[in-house]
């Protein structure tokens, strides 16, 4: 039977957080925490070849306790377990800790149940780097898949999967040995209305919530701000759009104004002429 | 079929978590469907949440909960259109423990509320609409949402689905509610500096002030107007009866821009930031407008049953007293394994026979009779305002004249018996 983990974020949603107009930051006690959108596709895809094949799906997420939100959320949306790993060593940490610090989890929930595949988001909306699942696949040795858009199949007794990923001028259809990891586009699937008996397992779900202690064979010295080479110089929000004209009047009055506009400009739309 | 409870509580308001809190806490298996992303993301009130009820339900919440300003004053406000006559009382004694009401934002609090239920217990399942009951040989036995397998079912169907009340309304409990029983209020919650509030409305650090406005707020239409105080907000909005803003075609929202730039109010405001703009139905039909409340294997609490005081802006209160009692009557029920209609009805005496039917009956004309003669708001108000400036304005002429003067601009004795029995009527229909 497959055992699937996704790893998911809870995350600022970033369509109504605020700026801090003087540190430039985002200022997160104005938005609500949600579950990255990208990881929703991840675990719905993960139910989905749950559907298909059977199995267990596991979901596994680092963030303060208020994150057992966001893994009740993927309960909703099918998920059989949660893990979630807090604790204050593990703040501030990068992509390169965090990778490290998930992988040690998935290390210890392998010992529950071997993993036969990961699923990651293609990347949070908050921090938009998509490094977390390469990072837990090199750390793991197992080939990571990126801008997954389609599962194929899954030949957990072969010992390989088919995939389609989404490259700038196509796609890419491509076998890979399993375990593997996969992050996926919004793409891949569309996440349903979940069904009642979800709910209320997830109401009354109480996930596993793993300390640095729980982990095994962890140095210290790799979890949060400690093991985080990067460094934020700067940070700028980009500057508003100016100009820009409104059209006032009656719908009428704004639709002509609109069609005098385009026309006084429309070297903007036509195609050169090739001379 | 999924599990069965033995309540299922349709809707997070104060009602609804009221009675989902004791039926939790008194053992029960209990669900409470919330249609809002959390409980609270859709409710609406101006704002005062009465210390007592709540008590009844949780003792000493007010040291956890999040509340905004514990109210020390409550002012009135008789507007005219560039005047007010104000009374109101200030006293420290409302200042400390054990309170006697609060400024509160629904929004947090009723989050709060429902994470206490849930700590006794309830189970409690968002963004789930519930489309009808359930209904089997006449009996409510479940409900069906609005998701796939979302069919439940429980010996007990508790209706705190708020004013509009659809699933009581399909049960045949109640008709579709009336324009003149129902008032419609929007409010705006305005961003403001927590010291600014302090310095204009005469507060200390944790003191509230509530403002009610009447007259020329409403334009004359019978409702009212509101300020009240939070943390570091202001909460103002006007609620007038339905028929009224037809009748009148004003727009509600053009009437709390009017309610806001009036020049009583505009100093209080100035220079805030509107942060959130509400709108809700409010059930003022009083007791002549409830519907049916107890059905077999149903209650109806809260907004759903028409339970507000529009005299003395009570509702939240008397919605967690009929949820407390709903839960009361439930456990009784589930003790004896009788669900009937007259098993229930246990809940509907307790509650006419306790001071919400009560106060339900004493005003059951009253909004009613003044939506009849509109009078008290738009001559009244603006006389007694005048009256005021009379008496007030230092002119030379003698305080008997002055009051002469008053007793004359008043009308003719005609005109002066037809006031007398104005307010002689007024005066029955809230003795």
């Amino acid at each position: 039977m497959l055992h699937i983990v996704a790893c998911i974020k809870q995350v600022p949603d970033t369509k109504i957080i605020k700026m801090n107009p003087k540190t430039n930051t985002m200022d997160r006690r104005t938005a609500p925490a949600i579950l990255n959108p990208y990881d929703a596709h991840a675990v719905e895809e993960a139910v989905r070849i749950r559907e298909r094949y059977g199995g267990t799906v596991s979901v596994l997420t680092m963030g303060p306790p208020p994150a057992v939100k966001a893994i009740k959320k993927c309960i909703e949306i099918g998920a059989d377990e949660g893990y979630l790993i807090t604790d204050r060593r593990f703040a501030g940490a990068d992509t390169l800790a965090t990778s490290y610090a998930l992988t040690k989890a998935i290390d210890k929930i392998s010992k529950i149940k071997p993993v036969d595949l990961i699923i990651c988001g293609k990347m949070s909306i908050d921090g938009d780097t998509g490094q977390v699942g390469p990072g837990i696949a090199r750390r793991l040795d197992i080939p990571p898949l990126t801008s997954v858009n389609k599962v194929v199949e899954i030949q957990q007794e072969k010992g390989y999967c088919v995939v389609h990923r989404k490259l700038e001028d196509g796609h890419e259809v491509i076998q890979s040995s399993m375990p593997c990891l996969l992050s996926v586009e919004k793409t891949i699937n569309e996440v349903p209305y979940s069904p009642f008996p979800n709910m209320l397992k997830a109401a009354r779900y109480e996930p596993h919530i793993w300390s640095v202690d729980d982990l095994e064979d962890v140095d210290i010295k790799q979890l949060g701000l400690k093991g985080s080479p990067t460094i934020v110089s700067k940070v700028w929000a980009p500057p508003k759009p100016e100009g820009g004209t409104m059209l006032e009047g009656s719908p009428q009055e704004q639709v002509e104004q609109l069609l005098s506009i385009i026309l006084e400009r429309k070297e903007l739309f036509s195609v050169k002429e090739e001379s | 079929m999924s599990e069965k409870f033995d309540a299922i509580v349709v809707g997070a308001g104060p009602a609804g978590i009221s009675c989902a809190y004791d039926l939790a806490k008194g053992g029960a298996n209990v669900l409470l469907l919330e249609r809002g992303e959390y409980p609270g993301s859709k409710n609406v009130m101006g704002g005062v949440l009465y210390r007592k009820m709540m008590e009844d339900v949780i003792p000493e919440f007010y040291k956890e909960a999040p509340l905004e300003r514990p109210i020390v004053e409550q002012r009135f406000m008789m507007m005219d259109k560039e005047s007010a006559v104000t009374f109101g009382y200030k006293g420290m004694e409302w200042g400390k423990e054990p309170y006697n009401n609060f400024t509160v934002l629904r929004a947090k609090f009723d989050q709060w509320f429902a994470e206490k239920a849930v700590e006794q217990g309830a189970v409690l399942i968002n963004e789930t609409v519930v489309l009808e009951c359930i209904v089997e040989n006449g009996k409510v036995v479940g409900v069906r949402t609005d998701r796939p397998n979302g069919d439940v079912y429980a010996d007990v169907v508790v209706l705190a689905d708020g004013v509009n009340s659809l699933l009581a309304q399909s049960l045949g409990f109640h008709k579709e509610y009336k324009p003149d029983e129902v008032a419609l209020a929007t409010m705006e919650i305005l961003k403001l500096d927590k010291k600014v509030i302090e310095d204009r409305f005469n507060l200390e650090d944790n003191q509230g002030c509530t403002i009610e406005l009447f007259g020329d707020a409403t334009k004359g239409i019978l409702g009212t107007g509101f300020l009240y105080t939070n943390k570091d907000t202001l909460s103002i909005g006007v609620g007038t009866l339905l028929s009224g803003l037809i009748k009148h075609k004003i727009r509600p929202y053009d009437l709390l821009e009017y309610v806001k730039n009036h020049p009583m109010i505009r100093p209080y405001i100035q220079g805030s930031e509107p942060q959130e703009y509400l709108a809700h139905l409010i059930p003022e039909g009083g007791y002549n407008s409830m519907g049916k409340i107890v059905g077999d294997g149903v209650i109806v609490i809260g907004d759903a049953s028409q339970l507000v005081n529009a005299i003395h802006r009570e509702g939240s209160n008397l919605a967690m007293t009929s949820g407390r009692l709903a839960a009361e009557t439930i456990l009784q029920a589930k003790e004896a394994g009788d669900f009937s209609e007259r098993m229930l009805d246990e809940y509907r005496l307790k509650l006419l026979n306790g001071f919400v039917g009560q106060d339900m009956k004493k005003y059951k004309d009253s909004t009613h009779h003044f939506d009849k003669f509109p009078q008290y708001f738009d001559q009244y108000i603006p006389m007694m305002n005048k009256a005021a400036s009379q008496m007030f304005t230092v002119d030379g002429s003698s305080k008997w004249e002055k009051q002469k003067k008053i007793w004359s601009d008043i009308g003719s004795t005609k005109e002066k018996m037809k006031i007398a029995r104005d307010f002689y009527r007024a005066w029955k229909v809230i003795k």
